[in-house]
Formats: C-alpha cells, sequence, structure tokens
C-alpha cells in the first residue's frame, strides 16, 4: 500500500466528474426505495426483490466496474501510469494499492446505498438489511478486484466489462442452475442468506463454497494485476 | 539564473544496449541494435518511425527486448523498478494528471521516490525548469512547453545520474527550447547522462555532443556532430540545374570528376554529384566561362529522408 498512489487515485476518482457515475445508481437505489415505501408500505418481499435484482443484481457490478476499471484504465490509456511505474516502488504494491481504493469505494457506495434502501423497506426485520449490506460490502470488493484486472488486461475493459457484467452475471449467472456457481452476484446474495431469515429468499449456493470462492477471484485477481503492471509495456506512437 | 546540484563526479550512469531487437510481429521495430550511452549529452536521432521512442522505452524499463540485453552499469532494466533510482524519464505523452497543480505533482514524485525532504527537493526541481511562479496552478492550465517542463522536474527531483527524454523539445516556443536546451547541456557537463530523441538535426548537434543516428530500426551511424556532419556533406548530392544552354552546361560538367552523372531533361540538368566542395565552386565558374546564364541551382534530395537514408546505406557497406 503507496499513500501517494492511493492520495492521486482517490483524486482521479472522486475531484472529477467520475463522482456522479458512482453516485448515481447508489442515489437511484434509495431513491425507488423510498418510492415502493410510499406505494406499498411496509413490505420485505419487496425489499428482497428489490435488492437482489437491482442492488446486487445489477448496481454491485456496475460500481465494481466504474470503480475497478476506473483507478486504472484510464491512467493506462492517457500515459499517466508513467509517473507511477518510473518510480521505485514495486508493481504489485501498486495493484495492491489501487484494488484498495476500488474496493473501499465499492464498499462505501455499494454498502452504504443497500442498508439505506433495505431500511427503508423493512426496518431490522429479518435481517434483510444487515444480510445484503454484507453481500454488497464482500461482493464490491470481488467485483473491484475482477474489474481492476481487467482494466491491466485489456484497454477495452469497460466494454468487455459491460458484457460480463450484463451477460454472464445478468442473464448466465441468473438463468443458468450451473453457472449459478460461478458468479460474484450469487456469492454475495449466500452471504446476504446467511444473515437473513426472510422467507422470501433462499441462496443456491452454499457459503462453504461462496466464501473460498470470493477469497481466490479476489487474491488471484489482484496478484494477477500486480503480475501485468510489472510486464505492463509501451509501444510508443511510432 | 537557477543552477543545478553540486558536479555529481563519482556516479557511473551507463547504459548499454548488446544486439537488442524489437519486434512486434512481424514488424521489427529495432533491429540489432549495439550502443553504449556514457556520461554527458547523446542524441538519439532518427525520422519518425525509426524506432527511436522503441530504444528509449526499452532503455527506460517499459519494454523487453524480444533479443538482446538492456542493462545500465551492467544491471539489468527491464523487470527492475529499483532501476529508477538512477533514472529518470521524460515521456513523449503528455503523462501528467492534469486534475493536479504543478507543486502536487513534482511533490508526488518526490514522495514516491521516498526522499527525504520531499518538499525541498520538489522546489528545487520546479526553480531548475523555471516553474515556481506557475506551480500554484493545474497542470491542464499549462501551454504544452509548460507541461514539458513540468515533467522535466518531476524526472529530475530525485537527482538523477540517468536522464532520458523522449523529444523533449516537441511543442516548446523558440525561448522555451532555448532554456531547456540550456539545462540539458549543463546537467551533462555535470557528469550526467543523458539521452535524448530527436528527428531533427539541428536540435541534436545544438545540445549532443554525441549522437546515434537510428534508421528504420537499424543504428545507421555514431559520433560526434562533426562527424556526422561531415558524413552528410559527403554523400552523393542529386541537384537541379536550369540554364540558357542546359546541353553545352551538360557537357561540360560531365566532363569533370565532381559528378558522377548528368542527366538533360525537360526541367533542366540533372547533375549527380560526388564532390559536393568542388561542385560549388566549380558551377558558377564553368557558366561564367562557358556564357550560360543560371537560371536555377536546386538540391532535389535535401529532406531528412533521403540523408538518412544514405547514412544507413553507408554503414551498410
Amino acid at each position: 500500500m503507496n499513500t501517494v498512489v492511493a492520495d492521486i487515485t482517490y483524486r482521479a476518482m472522486l475531484g472529477r466528474k467520475r463522482i456522479w457515475l458512482l453516485v448515481l445508481l447508489p442515489v437511484a437505489l434509495v431513491v425507488l426505495a423510498a418510492l415502493l415505501r410510499l406505494i406499498n408500505g411496509h413490505d420485505e418481499q419487496t425489499a428482497v426483490t428489490l435488492m437482489k435484482s437491482f442492488a446486487i443484481g445489477t448496481m454491485l457490478p456496475l460500481l465494481g466496474l466504474i470503480a475497478g476499471t476506473g483507478v486504472v484504465a484510464p491512467e493506462i490509456e492517457d500515459g499517466t501510469i508513467i509517473h507511477l511505474l518510473s518510480k521505485p516502488i514495486s508493481r504489485p504494491v501498486i495493484a495492491v494499492t489501487k484494488f484498495v481504493v476500488a474496493a473501499s469505494l465499492v464498499a462505501v457506495f455499494a454498502a452504504v446505498s443497500t442498508y439505506a434502501a433495505a431500511y427503508l423497506l423493512t426496518g431490522s426485520e429479518s435481517g434483510v438489511a444487515t444480510g445484503f449490506t454484507l453481500g454488497a460490502l464482500f461482493g464490491g470488493i470481488a467485483y473491484a478486484a475482477v474489474f481492476l484486472l481487467l482494466g491491466v488486461l485489456t484497454r477495452h475493459a469497460v466494454a468487455v466489462g459491460v458484457i460480463y457484467a450484463l451477460v454472464w452475471e445478468g442473464v448466465v449467472g441468473g438463468y443458468v442452475p450451473g453457472a449459478r456457481k460461478f458468479s460474484i452476484q450469487q456469492w454475495a446474495q449466500s452471504l446476504a442468506d446467511q444473515v437473513s431469515s426472510s422467507p422470501f429468499f433462499s441462496s443456491e449456493v452454499t457459503l462453504g463454497f461462496a466464501v473460498p470462492a470470493m477469497v481466490i477471484v479476489t487474491v488471484g485477481a489482484v496478484v494477477w494485476t500486480g503480475q501485468r503492471l510489472r510486464s505492463l509495456s509501451l509501444t510508443g506512437d511510432e | 539564473m537557477t543552477t543545478t546540484s553540486p558536479p555529481v563526479t563519482t556516479r557511473q550512469g551507463v547504459l548499454e544496449l548488446a544486439q537488442v531487437s524489437r519486434w512486434y510481429g512481424n514488424v521489427v521495430a529495432v533491429n540489432d541494435v549495439t550502443m553504449t550511452i556514457g556520461p554527458g549529452v547523446t542524441g538519439l536521432l532518427g525520422p519518425n518511425g525509426a524506432g527511436k521512442s522503441t530504444l528509449l522505452h526499452m532503455m527506460a524499463g517499459f519494454l523487453a527486448p524480444s533479443s538482446g540485453t538492456a542493462t545500465l552499469d551492467g544491471r539489468q532494466i527491464w523487470h527492475n523498478h529499483d532501476i529508477y533510482r538512477q533514472i529518470g524519464l521524460v515521456p513523449e505523452k503528455e503523462a501528467v494528471y492534469g486534475f493536479l497543480t504543478g507543486w502536487q505533482f513534482v511533490l508526488s514524485s518526490a514522495r514516491l521516490h521516498g526522499l527525504p525532504s520531499p518538499a525541498e527537493a520538489a522546489k528545487r526541481a520546479l526553480d531548475l525548469v523555471e516553474m515556481t511562479d506557475a506551480s500554484g496552478r493545474r497542470v491542464e492550465t499549462y501551454s504544452k512547453g509548460m507541461r514539458q517542463r513540468v515533467k522535466v522536474a518531476a524526472a529530475l527531483v530525485h537527482d538523477p545520474q540517468v536522464l532520458l527524454l523522449d523529444e523533449p523539445f516537441n511543442g516548446m516556443d523558440p525561448r522555451q527550447r532555448l532554456h531547456l536546451m540550456d539545462l540539458v547541456r549543463r546537467m551533462g557537463e555535470e557528469g550526467r547522462t543523458i539521452l535524448f530523441s530527436s528527428h531533427i538535426l539541428e536540435e541534436v548537434e545544438r545540445v549532443a555532443h554525441h549522437i546515434e543516428v537510428l534508421v528504420a530500426g537499424r543504428h545507421a551511424a555514431s559520433g560526434d556532430y562533426r562527424e556526422i556532419r561531415r558524413r552528410m556533406a559527403n554523400r552523393p548530392h542529386l541537384f537541379r540545374v536550369r540554364s540558357s544552354d542546359d546541353r553545352r552546361l551538360a557537357a561540360a560538367l560531365i566532363a569533370d570528376p565532381a559528378s558522377s552523372a548528368v542527366t538533360l531533361t525537360e526541367q533542366g540538368v540533372e547533375v549527380q554529384v560526388t564532390d559536393y566542395a568542388r561542385f560549388t565552386a566549380l558551377l558558377p565558374r564553368m557558366a561564367r566561362d562557358l556564357a550560360v546564364h543560371l537560371w536555377q541551382v536546386s538540391p532535389t534530395d535535401e529532406d531528412l529522408e533521403s540523408v538518412f537514408s544514405y547514412l544507413i546505406s553507408g554503414s551498410t557497406r
């Protein structure tokens, strides 16, 4: 962890227009929850549906994509990454720092809004708010790592990330039973299910699989990012 | 006038490329280059697309040679982040965080180097490039020349013994250019190893005591600027001459050893000149003696590409 790298990265993410991308979806989630509360009143089933489909199913991968790719891909694209890489700092340290920034942003924006939205709809009933907040927190961290890796693997990180988030996580993970085991979204739901006792919600992936899978994917992605940064090449404009 | 830090006398800073090649798929960007860059200012000269940036990136540890080795004082450069304690890099791309002020940018460089007094080092580096007054402004408000100078300050902040600059004078106004040239010269005199790339011979010969010429990825020539100039002047030149009596002039020219071939065309006489000095002295005298009026004497192959092509063909003979 390098504080100067973290400082520059936080400034790049929060000091510019990009912050609105991070704020937009969480605000939409809370506003939606407030509207549903006004229309339906206190409704646990609505809360669970909103958390599953919007908070964990849509907002979380997109926030992961914005933060994970945002902390590194633009710098590679415009060459500013040279400022960090031409210093006597090991590249894995830079990778870990970038990951911490991305993960902290996703965790804060996703977890806070998830808790606020679920609490608006159910209060603290059946542990729905706490459970999904936990799921959003750790799911967000895993997404940040995966999209960070994508940011150093390809110059089309956002396009590939959108396809991954929407097609794999959204469609395949949602509808193909076998693929569900390999979906961060499902792992996040598994965590939520451990805390929540809601009758409207049960996860299909066991905690025994979800937790190790999350750890392996997160650690693996960060280590791989460090290795890719070690071998990052500049091709020049010639 | 600001001064640079005390002379660097005990450090080495010798960059060595040994049979270095770099290819991308089937395209060879750098082909079997061997060169040693020692203390002082060296200019890496070559036309656009010659592979200068590729070579600099390999020396800066941002590109692995496909074959051969690139070392600094005997130490491998690729995959060695410790090498940046000795190297300062000024990339050609405008690799500067626009949202930081000049001061924040240079200070971040000092802190990333882990210097004991980063603020002091940043102030010294900004003074050196005369950017202290503008250092409170965001980099995105700077002109191209100012960005270039702030990049130089960030690269110099840790007082490196090797400084690599990729086309550093591009986009600078004449005053800024002269100032940076002066700075580069002084740092070279202090014993630092400085390598900068350029496609402009005049630029290189004003600053560099040694020139390495790269053409089409190959090491075409090496020497001080007088040597390179001499080789360029000695190459065969092609002149087009228009006169009041082309045929008569052509007959006289072919009889003299200053030219190796003379062709009569509709546009005039084309003369392949082998002895440049003799030809330029001979032509007006010959015209006067023959009572022929010279209307136009123009070199037809003075563009940089043909000069470089000659250098590379000469180096492979």
